[in-house]
């Protein structure tokens, strides 16, 4: 299985851009869903607008305008870089609007009930908003990180050695019917990796419905 | 200024390629919803084999990367002598994506039309048939038309990945006038206010509709 082992040499690739750009999202988008639920008028249209616009543009133009937009001087991003920085900005986008949704299913009773026994703001949010809301979006966290896994192979047209790039390579180089086989191979590969997460996800649901409703 | 003056002499050429996205968009998304309806059938169906095929093209149509389906279509299917246009390739590509996408909105809409409905219909003496198309299909596409409508503007942004098979679209465009002078910056700032200008208001108008649904159920 020589396309089997092309595409695998991939793999490595295509898992660190997407626990990179996950890592990011999942700390970067904690400020923004703050300041998506704020009470400050300005602020909260900010965030709303940064939200929608970075949502509102195909993650291959923010890849290229990383890629070969940005100069600073010396610096130009590789495009490796590129990758896990403009993935990491969209998933930012992305899992903030999935925890601003979290944040807002929490009744109100909760915030009353915290400020009634003196709790302050900070204590408030992180040891009684937070952790519900947690429960009720993990799902959606756990089937945007198949999403993101899936969107890594846009980095293979800003020339990055993932596994669609490799697939790509071996294609070339196999002009006769095997040169198919990598493309196949490549989208069950996807599809195989995407299981793991999937039945977290729905394990962590159905152990988190039981801690809600026990 | 100067780059308002640069984006001005820019747009003429990048409005052609939007041109070609919508019109991929459209095609996929007016040729992907029936289908859709179809393998959302098909997925219900009593017969294991039905079942299990629709199964299998919803499946890999939401499991693949669009960019993997792209390139099968473009790269993989010529080895066995089936060729295409980039063009072809890429409406075909994107009608199987969002074909998988809206069948699992649609299942989910009709599957949340109350129980009662169905009894009701039987006790009626309504046909299967005439249950599925006048009773059921109808109120369950009423509560899925918000996810639809985010899976057209998913389908739209999509089609900026058939740069990757050189399909003349919006990225196509910016990508030669960039590779011309050199301003990458400037140019896909522009293609991707162009992508924004329609994604946007499409966003706000989903969100408008799902408060609407969601205040009358």
């Amino acid at each position: 299985m020589d396309a089997f082992s092309a595409v695998l040499q991939g793999l490595p690739m295509t898992i660190v851009l997407t626990l990179s750009a996950f890592a990011i999202g999942i700390v970067g988008a904690v400020p923004l869903a703050v300041g998506l639920s704020s009470p400050n008028v300005v602020l909260r249209l900010a965030c709303r607008l940064f939200v929608d616009l970075v949502r509102g543009v195909p993650i291959i133009v923010w890849l290229f305008l990383l890629k070969f937009g940005i100069q600073v001087g010396t610096f130009k991003f590789n495009p490796v870089g590129a990758a896990i920085v403009g993935l990491g900005v969209v998933s930012i986008a992305y899992l903030a609007e999935i925890y601003r949704g979290g944040l807002e299913s929490v009744p109100r009773g909760q915030n009353e009930a915290a400020d009634a026994l003196g709790l302050t703001r900070g204590t408030t949010f992180l040891r009684v908003l937070v952790p519900q809301a947690f429960r009720i979006v993990s799902p959606s966290i756990a089937t945007y990180l198949t999403g993101l896994l899936k969107d890594s192979s846009i980095a293979s047209t800003i020339i990055v050695a993932e596994m669609v790039f490799q697939s790509q390579a071996f294609a070339r180089q196999h002009p006769t019917m095997e040169g198919i086989l990598p493309y196949v191979l490549v989208g069950i590969l996807y599809i195989v990796l995407s299981l793991p997460v999937a039945y977290l996800s729905r394990s962590l649901d159905a152990r988190m419905r039981k801690a809600v409703y026990a | 200024m100067t780059w308002l003056i640069e984006w001005a002499g820019y747009l003429p050429q990048l409005m052609s390629g939007l041109g070609v996205s919508l019109m991929i968009a459209g095609v996929s998304i007016v040729a992907g919803y029936p289908l859709g309806l179809v393998l959302s059938v098909m997925v219900q169906h009593r017969n294991l084999a039905v079942r299990t095929l629709g199964l299998a093209v919803v499946e890999i149509g939401r499991g693949a990367p669009a960019l993997v389906i792209l390139y099968l279509f473009y790269y993989g299917l010529p080895k066995f002598g089936i060729a295409f246009e980039s063009i072809t390739a890429a409406c075909l590509a994107l009608i199987w994506n969002s074909a998988a996408y809206s069948s699992e909105i649609m299942r989910a809409g009709m599957q949340s039309v109350a129980r009662g409905q169905h009894e009701a219909s039987a006790a009626l003496g309504l046909s299967r048939g005439h249950t599925f198309f006048r009773v059921i299909m109808p109120q369950g596409m009423r509560s899925a038309i918000p996810g639809l409508m985010g899976v057209a503007i998913q389908m739209f942004q999509g089609t900026s990945l058939a740069y990757a098979i050189a399909v003349p679209e919006l990225m196509k465009s910016a990508y030669n006038i960039g590779s011309q002078d050199f301003n990458y910056l400037q140019i896909f700032a522009l293609a991707g206010i162009c992508y924004a200008a329609i994604s946007m208001p499409a966003t706000w108008i989903t969100v408008y509709f799902e408060k609407r649904l969601a205040r009358h159920t």
